[in-house]
């Protein structure tokens, strides 16, 4: 009786192989063998130079070397982070501040599904065709200069200025998010126990104590995906700045991201520098996705 | 008298976050407001100036940008569509026949295959863009749509919902019920797990259509001939164009044009939409 279960079993797990074939045998051609040979390429001089073609030849760490102390490399690095954090801040603290105001029974919010709806739309919006449209609009002849000289200013040229530059690109940044981290962290909160907050509402603390005493640390796992997600995601800001500098970076690149300079090297063919970035960007989000991993095995372990 | 100190404060609290909702909504909705406007206006009327009503332009832009020669744009729309939609098809089917393959069976290698897609889940395509494009370009699939099809049937994200979803949603019993029945285990997959996940592949189908739709950084490495542009490309190769010599009434139908199709799916799927969101990080 028992062999027979057994044999049975054995019989259905070749299925449970099967159909992983698809998924596995796609993943190793598109992406296991494009991240091996990135990795490999990294370790080889190849470039071109004017016409001629320069190697491959193997030079070990050399392009490490070059891209990490001889390039715009930490430059471009700063920049990416300092436009990510400016983003970001001002996107936590306002999506907490919904997702707190959305799950409110006290204050019972009227068309909550409209704003809810309104906010995460820009979201599924093209990033090129976005940042198209501010530039459009912000351009020195475009309509929000046509106010401002209306108003009586002085017309103002966000494209050569390096905060108007900056500054845009957060803001769409900020608009493009803002709305899926709000819902985001509104699911924490509509998970947290009702006991528990009318517990603290006997215990006589305010919304504010309740906030920060209850709700706040129920929901760290979810506040923890959304920063290390959006780490991610800062890493690969590409689209938004791209679109909006028309690939130049900005006033003397001070808005070029880390994966606008490796697409710079990918066109040049520049490849060897281009495998070294790749791998120092790929160690990075191996790092940040490996704490995601432990977020989600975590609560599945819950 | 403190009750109706109290009551005031309530009031004014109140007042304070329907304003706060309604500037975040304005934000939102002014940049889209003004390309409508400025869609249905004509060259010279947007170079005179700002203006908050609609103009009469807007059939003659939309004629003119679609017979530009040098932008393929009915050509982009129908590669857009076509690129998009099957990486929707392909990505909801083959990740849920691998999270199909992960809750059902028992095998040696189950927990290595959920650990395994969970880590590269978060690996972003940019950091082997590198050999991506060289690889392809050994295939011989460079200039291809198939690069930008293909990969979506490893889809970790996907697979990931998928599975919260079967833990949920689909006992089973049932599966070993149909086996009891007789059938197959592929009839089983495509006749009765699929209707049972057709809430979340409708969901993540949307998801996959639209980050598609708005893929830009591997199809501008990819594509080089006009008529395989999608529409990322081209409004791309429109900011590099000239600008000061472009018709600003086409420039703005472009993008109306991009981003017209997901605000439609949008504003009928909404609330799915926003739902499938708040799934995808939280199990409780």
């Amino acid at each position: 009786m028992k062999s027979l279960k057994q044999r049975k079993s054995i019989s259905y797990s070749k299925w449970g192989y099967v159909f992983l074939l698809p998924f596995f045998s796609v993943f190793i051609v598109f992406t296991l063998i494009p991240l091996v040979s990135t990795i490999y390429y990294s370790f080889f001089e190849n470039y071109m130079s004017g016409l001629t073609q320069i190697g491959p030849t193997f030079v070990g760490l050399d392009n490490y070397k070059t891209i990490l102390f001889e390039t715009d490399l930490p430059k471009y690095a700063w920049n990416t982070f300092f436009i990510w954090i400016l983003g970001f801040i001002p996107q936590i603290l306002i999506s907490l501040l919904l997702a707190v105001w959305f799950t409110s029974k006290r204050l019972d919010i009227k068309f909550s599904s409209f704003f809810k709806t309104v906010i995460y739309m820009p979201n599924l919006i093209m990033a090129a065709a976005f940042s198209m449209l501010f530039f459009a609009l912000f351009s020195d002849v475009g309509p929000v200069n046509n106010i401002i000289v209306s108003l009586g200013f002085e017309r103002f040229s966000f494209m050569e200025s390096v905060g108007g530059n900056r500054g845009l690109i957060v803001l769409m940044n900020f608009l493009l998010w803002f709305g899926n981290t709000t819902i985001l962290i509104m699911a924490g909160v509509m998970g947290i126990d009702d006991s528990i907050l009318e517990a603290a509402q006997i215990d006589g603390a305010g919304p504010w104590k309740t906030f920060w005493h209850v709700t706040l640390p129920s929901i760290k796992p979810i506040l923890v995906y959304v920063l290390i997600t959006s780490m991610i995601g800062g890493i690969q800001m590409f689209d938004v700045p791209q679109i909006f500098t028309n690939g130049r970076g900005g006033p003397n690149r001070t808005s070029m991201t880390l994966i606008m300079y490796l697409n710079n090297h990918l066109f040049s063919k520049n490849y060897g520098l281009a495998g070294a970035l790749s791998v120092i960007l790929l160690i990075a989000t191996a790092i940040l996705s490996f704490v995601v991993y432990r977020n989600l095995t975590e609560k599945e372990a819950k | 008298m403190d009750l109706q100190k109290e009551m005031r404060l309530r009031r004014l609290n109140k007042f304070f976050v329907y304003l706060v909702l309604v500037l975040l909504t304005l934000i939102c909705l002014f940049p889209f407001y003004l390309l409508i406007v400025n869609s249905s206006r004509a060259h010279s009327e947007v170079q005179k100036g700002f203006s908050a009503t609609f103009g009469s332009f807007f059939l003659p832009n939309l004629r003119n940008v679609m017979s530009n020669k040098e932008l393929p744009v009915l050509k982009g729309i129908v590669n857009s569509f076509v690129i998009a939609g099957s990486s929707a098809v392909l990505a909801t089917y083959f990740s849920t026949l691998t999270a199909f393959s992960v809750y059902v069976y028992e095998y040696k290698l189950k927990k290595f295959v959920f650990t395994f897609i969970l880590l590269i889940m978060m690996i972003p395509n940019q950091v082997y863009a590198l050999g991506f494009i060289r690889w392809m370009n050994q295939l011989g699939l460079m200039d291809s749509h198939l690069p930008l099809i293909i990969p979506s049937v490893a889809s970790p994200i996907v697979f990931y919902f998928m599975l919260s979803y079967m833990q949920s949603n689909l006992p089973l019993a049932m599966i070993e019920a149909a086996r009891i029945d007789g059938a197959s285990e592929f009839r089983i997959f495509n006749q009765m797990v699929l209707p049972i996940m057709k809430p979340a592949i409708a969901v993540q189908a949307i998801f996959t259509f639209v980050g598609s739709w708005n893929n830009y950084f591997i199809p501008s490495l990819i594509i080089r001939s006009a008529d395989k542009k999608t529409l990322p490309i081209l409004i791309a190769q429109l900011r590099s164009a000239d600008y000061l010599k472009f018709d600003m009434g086409q420039v703005y139908m472009l993008i109306f044009l991009a981003i017209i199709p997901i605000l439609v799916i949008y504003i009928f799927l909404s609330k799915y939409i926003v739902r499938g969101v708040a799934m995808g990080s939280v199990k409780e």
